[in-house]
């Protein structure tokens, strides 16, 4: 049945109401599908079809009301021109985005989601004939919307020159930082409370957009790099519940219920990161850590403990692999930023080949987004059921004969589960010290963007391998199948 | 064409908030990364806001403008989440195939 059909007997608004469901549920379905690998790209579709049928019945919705024929005409082709470069656009860079480059493409998607859902509630604001009469609730509606959308965009923006080098990674700080910001939160919230009582004032509604462009900026330039995961996990919330927000500014149910699935995906995410790294989100988003204040405390103990690091040439390292019956790979952001993943694979290939057994341990703050090690371990081609979470691979380093870090520092750091005083005290860490030998694949001794000494490179179990992780597993690679 | 009453909008919200919950939880750890595309994309639902802005008898008003250009950014949001999304699903494949 379609549903200019169903439109006769039950009404247009009503139908494509029936259509925003159906919708809906494919949603839900989609996202269901996303808990196994096997569905996952079934859900994928599903939920796409489902963002097909919501809009091509909210076009239906013009016929109803259409104006005379000519701006009918106009508007359908102003709408054909957006979407067609919209279209464009987002097929270019969904093509051409490398799978080391997918956090700041997360970060952009976010962003654009963030601006639209401001877009959508500030039109509809201004497209309302006579602001006086917008009920209260939805006054602040738009308000939300608007800051929500604006934070979103411009954090998003931020979040992506930092993961793409344009601007340094390491938290940037200005005078006064956390006074402007919650300065700028409080303006906002004024001005949202002067439109409610003064419905028809367009300029405090501009100035909160304004000021939530600006608050954007401010909230997202002290975070980290290593901090991102949680910020791009915030940022996707924040960009569901603008949606969210304009949803009820246009009193539609798809995007209330849309917006609020992707608001709470977003929620259990940034709590997953939080957790895994034993911080609440108040102190990643405000503590900056990786500033000297927060770490001095723990430098002096490092320094008195720690003897030489050792360094291993690759004769060492082949002859131990060689020696080896199980091999633990723990790859980090170091593995993506050398874009080592395929070398990694060539390795585990060579050693399996050998009669190893090979498993990857993936923290979850590995890399710059929740799931980056996995996504590009999967390009890789490696097999999945290898790629092993926290708790699945920790009690496995006693037996493994090597585990070998591959650009992580932090998330192997032993003084998080010993050293109080350490500022990563009590962060669930792979046990990589468990395992009989460990070798360390490091461009040079600096440490992590936490700022941390690492005291694993001081056990007597452990190797340093300096160089740029591809470069030096190719090399590995090179030595074992010429040796076997 | 905003006749929704705020107790049902807000009923609906909370309860999807709840059925998101139930659901992403379940996610394993490996798809994380496509789910923050893939959510990404179904938050560019927005896009329906957008075509709804877009269209209005008074075509030069500021509102149509601006609707158009969430359009855009709208249509961006969901053609890339989705394709993404697809392409990094594609990748991950069970067991090695002979290789």
């Amino acid at each position: 049945m379609t549903i200019p059909l169903l439109a006769e007997t039950i009404g247009l608004e009503t139908a494509v109401a029936y259509a925003y469901l159906v919708a809906i549920v494919l949603f839900i379905l989609g996202l269901k599908m996303l808990t196994s690998v096997k569905t996952a790209a079934w859900g994928n579709a599903i939920s796409a079809i489902g963002m097909a049928i919501a809009s091509v019945a909210t076009l239906l919705l013009f016929n109803q009301d259409a104006p005379p024929g000519q701006n009918y005409a106009i508007s359908l082709a102003w709408i054909l021109v957006a979407v067609g470069i919209g279209t464009a656009i987002g097929l270019a860079m969904a093509v051409k985005v490398p799978m080391t480059g997918m956090p700041q493409m997360v970060a952009i998607l976010n962003g654009f989601g963030g601006i639209a859902s401001l877009l959508v509630a500030s039109a509809e604001y201004l497209r309302t004939a006579n602001p006086s009469e917008i009920p209260i609730h939805i006054l602040i509606a738009t308000g939300l919307a608007i800051i929500i959308g604006g934070v979103t965009f411009t954090g998003s923006l931020v979040a992506f020159a930092k993961l793409q080098g344009l601007v340094t990674g390491s938290p940037i700080f200005f005078p006064m930082q956390k006074t402007v910001n919650a300065l700028l939160l409080v303006a906002a919230a004024g001005l949202i409370t002067v439109v409610i009582y003064q419905p028809d004032q367009e300029l405090a509604l501009a100035s909160v957009a304004v000021i939530a462009l600006i608050l954007g900026v401010g909230l997202v330039i002290p975070i980290g790099g290593a901090d991102m995961p949680v910020v791009i996990s915030l940022l996707n919330s924040y960009s569901g519940l603008a949606a969210s927000m304009a949803g009820f500014v246009l009193g539609n149910t798809a995007l209330i219920v849309t917006g609020a699935l992707v608001g709470a995906s977003g929620i259990i995410l940034t709590n997953i990161m939080c957790t895994a790294m034993n911080r609440s989100l108040a102190n990643v988003l405000f503590g900056g850590l990786g500033v000297s204040s927060t770490t001095t405390s723990s430098a002096p103990d490092a320094k008195t403990k720690k003897g030489k690091a050792r360094e291993f040439t690759l004769d060492d390292a082949v002859i131990i692999l060689d020696a080896a019956r199980q091999v633990v790979i723990v790859p980090g952001y170091g593995m993506a930023v050398a874009q080592a993943q395929h070398a990694v694979k060539e390795l585990a290939d060579a050693l399996e080949e050998r009669g190893i057994t090979v498993k990857y341990a993936i923290h979850p703050v590995a890399g710059r987004m929740p799931g980056h090690m996995n996504v590009l371990l999967a390009e890789a081609n490696v097999p999945y059921e290898q790629l092993c979470d926290l708790e699945t691979i920790n009690p496995e380093f006693d037996n493994a004969d090597v585990a070998l870090v591959i650009g992580a520092n932090d998330v192997t750091n032993p003084a998080a589960r010993h050293a109080k005083d350490s500022p990563i005290y009590g962060m669930p860490i792979l046990n990589v010290d468990k395992a009989r030998t460990v070798f360390v694949i490091k461009r040079s001794m600096n440490p992590g963007f936490a700022g941390i000494e690492n005291e694993l490179y001081y056990l007597p179990n452990c190797g340093m391998l300096f160089g740029d992780a591809k470069k030096v597993v190719n090399s590995l690679v090179k030595q074992l199948t010429e040796s076997g | 064409m905003t006749e929704l009453p705020l107790v049902v909008a807000l009923t609906v919200f909370v309860l999807a908030i709840f059925v998101g919950f139930e659901i992403i939880t379940k996610v394993p750890s490996t798809l994380h990364t496509p789910l923050m595309s893939g959510s990404n994309a179904i938050s560019g639902i927005t896009i329906i806001g957008a075509l709804i802005c877009s269209y209005g008898d008074r075509l030069s008003h500021i509102s149509v403008n601006m609707g158009v250009l969430a359009l855009i950014f709208a249509t961006i949001n969901v053609v890339g989440g989705y394709v993404v999304t697809g392409r990094m699903l594609r990748m991950f494949k069970q067991k090695p195939q002979g290789k």
